[in-house]
């Protein structure tokens, strides 16, 4: 089995009400996937679900050729999946630093923990100058580099982003973006879920449209930015 | 610091040693001091001040670092105070020792602390309250009916005669002469609350700058997210239950064997409240400040009712209000001021204070970024 993630028909439902009705997806190893769609449409459960922080009601989830349905939340990450959660859930009263050892809570060494640290202050030189102050003073832009160094700092294999761009300056949405690719880059996979579809497709190699909790498109992303459907639904024409 | 010269370095410790040998000694003459200045019931005072210490400090890593607002904290001080006064006491007849007891009531109050976590974990906020609340009630009202059909607390009467600490062969319920100095029960008290006191801060030091306490803050802040860090939050937040649960068992044992009676009405839900408040007013999440907060709450009752009635004489002539009411009204009057001029506490961790005023500094910062961005 070649991919890394692999989701099988996955649902998810919030009391009555499907949130997923069967959502398949693969994510190979080193690639940069989008999941697009509009408000509501499924894209953050279908990511919680991933992380472990919602059980879903049938379906099946591979990753690194293990059943990961019955694995708590806590494990996965230790597996290598990290989640940087919707609205950024930086700890507000912790300081940028303590922020990003959280992220390495999972890890016993504490060696390269110090190493990974110092790599996430060249990859964020914002967050070095800001090392000592608590994350909840941070602008939007920045807490949102602090949640993704955190995630970082757990060595995840597969970094799943929700939302990154959300309520953010148009400057910093394009050096998020930046620095998405740049991880991208090193070799770590990624699930990207972003409402800005176009600016997702640009940087993903492949993407996948979710429509009220179904795939409903799936190609590469060139061909999605391309097209009719695409164009008309997310990208204003 | 870092360019701190290393004579300056020096010096500051040296002045750091200074008033560490200062603070040493002022607390070891203590009793002696406010039996020469304040009067002789002054010592009991502060012996209670210690043992709220000890509960504000316990009460803290719940509160303060798990951000768990727990308001039945003082049933585990009546766990461990009960289980020391039934296995010392002639209720049963059992005169086991101090140093078997007392760690007994700690591990039970741990247990008690698992049994309202274990059911709470989904809970935050004002639900938890709810039932914590709830918990403390329970257990003081079993300790109020468990006389019947068989007597095991002995009910509304409470438990009396109870076995004084004995370290050894040396009681610290009578008076020993030591060094030539005459140490009063109340004294020696004092010196064994002083030495857990101690510890109790260092063991919260050694928390707050651990893994388990950085994990316990970054749930308080967001829990979800400490989640998806690979936090095992169940065990984590049980564990926060468990460790101030401990802590409240041990300081009701000391409690039991130091009063040599207790009674359901010592663990009311007033206490729990006020233990509440010692964590909130002295700064939440700050060991000094909750030390500060716990000294303040039991001196400043206290001081009132000391206070009150003379100050009314000095001003007016005569009583014009019983202290004794006087106290409480005005006691209240001085949390309120607290809360409004000094939100965070009295004494905040820095960090909070820095939080918590207001920083203009963030419109400027964004503004960097964007034109940071554009470069």
């Amino acid at each position: 089995m070649s991919a890394l993630l692999e989701v099988r028909d996955l649902k998810v439902a919030y009391g009555g009400i499907q949130a997923l009705k069967g959502v398949s997806l693969d994510v190979a190893p080193g690639e940069l996937v989008a999941l697009i769609g509009s408000n509501g449409a499924g894209k953050t459960t279908a990511l919680k679900a991933l992380a472990g922080l919602l059980h879903p009601a049938a379906g099946k989830v591979h990753y690194a050729g293990k059943l990961l349905n019955d694995c708590a939340a806590h494990r996965r990450v230790r597996g290598g999946l990290a989640l940087v959660p919707e609205g950024r859930g930086v700890f507000a009263r912790l300081t940028v630093e303590e922020n990003l050892l959280m992220g390495a809570y999972t890890r016993n060494d504490r060696a390269g923990t110090g190493v990974d640290l110092e790599r996430m202050y060249t990859l964020f030189p914002r967050l070095a100058e800001r090392r000592t102050q608590l994350a909840g003073t941070l602008s939007g832009g920045e807490q949102q580099m602090v949640a993704m160094a955190r995630a970082l700092m757990s060595r995840p294999k597969l970094l799943m982003l929700d939302e990154p761009s959300m309520g953010l300056a148009p400057m910093m949405v394009a050096k998020i973006f930046e620095t998405i690719r740049d991880i991208s880059a090193q070799g770590v996979s990624i699930l990207l879920v972003e409402q800005n579809a176009k600016l997702a497709l640009e940087a993903a190699q492949r993407g996948y449209v979710l429509e009220s909790g179904l795939i409903t498109l799936s190609d590469n992303a060139a061909n999605l930015l391309g097209s009719d459907e695409v164009r008309r639904a997310y990208l204003g024409g | 610091m870092r360019n701190v010269p290393d004579s300056l370095l020096r010096h500051d410790k040296r002045h750091a040693w200074i008033a560490f040998a200062a603070l040493a000694i002022m607390l070891l003459a203590l009793p002696f001091a406010t039996d020469a200045l304040l009067g002789r019931g002054w010592v009991r005072i502060v012996d209670f001040a210690l043992l709220y210490i000890m509960l504000a400090l316990g009460l803290n890593i719940v509160v303060g670092y798990a951000g768990l607002l727990d308001l039945g904290y003082i049933a585990f001080f009546a766990v461990g105070a009960y289980c020391y006064a039934l296995l010392g006491s002639p209720q049963f007849g059992l005169h086991w020792p101090f140093w078997i007891v007392l760690p007994l009531g700690a591990l039970l109050a741990c247990v008690f602390g698992v049994l309202l976590g274990a059911p709470t974990l989904k809970l935050r906020g004002d639900y938890l309250a709810i039932v914590t609340l709830g918990f403390g009630e329970i257990i003081r009202i079993f300790l109020n009916n468990l006389n019947a059909p068989v007597n095991i607390t002995n009910g509304p009467q409470g438990i009396s005669m109870i076995d004084p600490v004995r370290i050894g062969g040396f009681s610290l319920g009578s008076t020993h002469e030591l060094f030539g100095l005459t140490f009063p029960s109340v004294h020696l008290y004092y010196y064994l609350f002083l030495c857990v006191t101690l510890l109790v801060i260092f063991v919260s030091l050694r928390l707050e700058d651990s893994r388990i306490g950085r994990a316990w803050m970054a749930i308080r802040e967001d829990e979800v997210a400490a989640e998806a860090m690979g936090i095992n939050t169940r065990n984590i937040k049980l564990l926060a239950f468990a460790m101030g649960a401990t802590f409240g068992g041990a300081a009701g044992g000391l409690f039991a064997g130091f009063q040599g009676f207790i009674s359901p009405e010592s663990f009311g839900l007033t206490e729990s409240v006020m233990i509440v408040c010692m964590v909130v007013l002295g700064g939440m999440g700050n060991i000094r400040g909750v030390v500060l907060g716990g000294v303040l709450l039991v001196l400043l009752p206290e001081a009132l009712r000391h206070g009150a009635g003379p100050a009314q004489h000095a001003l007016f002539g005569k009583t014009l209000i019983d202290p004794e009411s006087l106290r409480m009204l005005l006691f209240g009057l001085a949390l309120i001021v607290v809360m409004l001029v000094r939100p965070a506490g009295l004494w905040p961790s820095t960090q909070r204070r820095r939080e918590l005023s207001p920083d203009e500094d963030v419109v400027h910062q964004e503004q960097d970024t964007v034109y940071d961005s554009s470069k």
